[in-house]
């Protein structure tokens, strides 16, 4: 059996090395660079792509490029295609995940630390409602709340997208556990004997302690008013109000049907650009999302 | 303490100190109920009152009580997406755990040159919006340009069709798998890095391998974090709505409206004009979800030593 010789060289190889310091293993090192590869090769893919013109994207082999280098004109024609809509588009998006991520997180913060620090009647009532809302389906309750928007006037309106992105239960759940571990009560117990109002506490001194969890909730925020789709799906019908979700797949969706005229190369060139900011924000705030996603599995 | 409280409560002997921390409690608290309830408590419960209406040709709006249960109970179009998203669930997850687990353990071994850099790499999916991961797949399924046609060229014969009727389902599988491998691996390698090293340390001081490290203190240890992955994932897939629907677009004969439940529940709203069938749907998953994941939790929790 090849794991029972894996698990004899590893045994060989601790006793070598004294067993602290762990031999490295080629074996592991090849497994995982299929991982990467696996998980690498799509955006290779989108990379190469968008450097290729329509007519080469059909008669080229996918993973190596071909014909004229056409990245910047593609570029171009994204950005001004239909008038820049596209630009339209990413405006929208950064106005959703501004106020509906952001305000998600402040929301789930405050909530989660009321709920950490403080006693009250009803306290673990509305903490097992909130919790059991996590397992409520998203998709489940789009239709209801389509239908009580639409009475309300607010369908096809920034609203429509904003105000259902505000609730995360899971973000709170996050900045609860976060409260509990790293806020002392005696910390807000001196604090109020100095006089500080509980909210004053809140914004000057427990906030910055809660600084990496909350961090963490503003980043699964993001990117899940960054990649919302079925939301905007339902609630819009105004091109000029879609994220770039909704935007790139109606381009795709071009090319399908009658007098169809596709313009795949924007799909991809499109979809590439959508992607760099968020994988900037990832790539800075990396000590964020690896450590603070302990606070939320380790505690369970 | 929480029955004590209520109790000095109900009594009225709250402190003035009592007060002001209930108050503040409250207060810190309130926005988010205030959303809470408008996006998610109102839309059930308005879910459950839209599911026991009809919306009749003669009569209206009349009260059914549960005829439209009855009706999606045994409608074969929503019971054909129930049992394609469970056998989606059956295969896709355990493969997706299975592997995330595969690469934290290695991640967390120690043992592999380059550590940081797989990490973010096997992570970097979850931050593709979904849409871009489907169109960017789908791009890569085609047979006409895709690499899938490359590949099927290489060999000289059709081998590989994604994007019939028999691989679908496989197709979407392997794109959930693909964005949520990473996000898992996380949830993983970071319940793995919150084991105390000494468990190690005496486990190799009686002769234990590393495998049997693994089996014995590893993977016990990080129990919980695999049972709210399971939680997780398998939401998702009772969820499962936008890597089909976009697919839809470039294969529209292979994929129905009613593909799978939340599917059949978008297009009954919004394409079928019955927004009471659609509720009930909504609120049959709902259930579904939430009484597997508790079993999960359960079932889970109760292996805890």
């Amino acid at each position: 059996m090849p794991a029972s010789s894996l698990r004899h060289r590893n045994r060989a190889a601790d006793r070598a090395s004294s067993g602290r310091a762990p031999k490295r293993s080629k074996t592991l090192t090849i497994a995982m660079v299929l991982f990467a590869a696996y998980a690498l090769f799509p955006l290779a893919w989108l990379l190469i792509n968008a450097t290729k013109t329509q007519p080469e994207l059909f008669s080229s082999f996918g993973l190596w490029f071909s014909g004229p280098f056409a990245l910047f004109d593609n570029i171009a024609q994204v950005f001004t295609f239909d008038d820049g809509i596209y630009l339209k588009w990413l405006g929208n998006t950064l106005l959703y995940v501004a106020l509906g991520g952001g305000g998600a997180t402040l929301l789930a913060a405050m909530g989660g630390y009321g709920l950490a620090k403080y006693r009250f009647p009803g306290k673990y009532v509305v903490f097992a409602i909130i919790l059991g809302a996590v397992a409520i389906p998203g998709t489940a309750l789009a239709v209801p709340t389509f239908l009580m928007f639409s009475e309300l006037g607010l369908t096809n309106t920034v609203w429509a997208i904003i105000v259902p992105s505000l609730a995360s239960p899971f973000g709170l759940y996050l900045v609860w556990t976060y409260a509990n571990e790293s806020i002392p009560d005696e910390l807000l117990e001196a604090a109020r004997i100095d006089g500080s109002g509980e909210f004053r506490t809140f914004f000057t001194i427990s906030l910055r302690i809660l600084a990496p969890g909350v961090v963490t909730v503003l980043l699964f925020s993001v990117v899940s008013t960054w990649n919302n789709y079925f939301l905007p799906l339902i609630m819009l019908s105004d091109p000029d109000l879609f994220p770039l979700t909704i935007g790139l797949q109606q381009w795709n969706a071009q090319a399908v049907g009658v007098g169809a005229s596709p313009i795949y190369n924007l799909v991809i060139t499109g979809s590439l650009l959508a992607l760099v900011p968020i994988m900037i924000v990832f790539l800075l705030l990396q000590r964020y999302w690896q450590g603070g996603l302990s606070a939320g599995s380790v505690k369970q | 303490m929480s029955v004590v409280k209520t109790r000095d409560q109900r009594r009225g002997r709250m402190s003035r100190t009592d007060r002001a921390q209930a108050r503040a409690g409250y207060g810190f608290l309130l926005p988010f109920l205030v959303v809470f309830t408008l996006v998610m408590l109102a839309p059930v419960v308005y879910s459950i009152v839209l599911s026991l209406f009809q919306n009749r040709l003669i009569g209206g709006l009349v009260f059914v009580g549960f005829d439209n249960y009855v009706e999606a109970l045994t409608d074969p179009q929503f019971l054909g997406g129930l049992g394609r998203v469970v056998l989606f669930l059956v295969i896709q997850v355990p493969i997706m755990l299975g592997l995330a687990l595969f690469a934290a353990l290695a991640i967390d071994s120690a043992r592999l040159h380059g550590t940081s850099f797989f990490r973010l790499a096997i992570f970097l999916p979850y931050a593709v919006p979904g849409v871009v991961a489907v169109l960017m797949w789908g791009f890569i399924y085609g047979e006409r340009f895709g690499l899938v046609g490359n590949l099927n060229e290489l060999i000289g014969m059709k081998l590989f069709t994604p994007l019939n009727a028999d691989w679908i389902l496989l197709s979407i599988g392997n794109i959930v798998t693909w964005q949520f491998i990473g996000y898992n691996m996380l949830i993983f390698y970071a319940a793995l890095k919150a084991i105390p090293h000494d468990l190690y340390e005496a486990a190799e001081i009686d002769g234990a391998g590393q495998l049997r490290i693994v089996a014995s203190i590893k993977i016990p240890s990080i129990r919980g974090a695999v049972v709210i992955a399971s939680i997780f994932s398998i939401i998702g897939s009772f969820q499962l709505f936008n890597e089909p629907n976009i697919l839809k677009t470039i294969v529209p004969n292979i994929i129905p409206t009613y593909f799978t439940p939340n599917m059949y529940a978008y297009n009954l709203a919004f394409l079928g004009q019955q927004p009471n069938y659609s509720a009930t749907i909504a609120i049959i998953m709902g259930v579904v979800t939430a009484v597997i994941a508790y079993i999960v939790q359960l079932r889970g929790s109760r292996k805890d030593v």
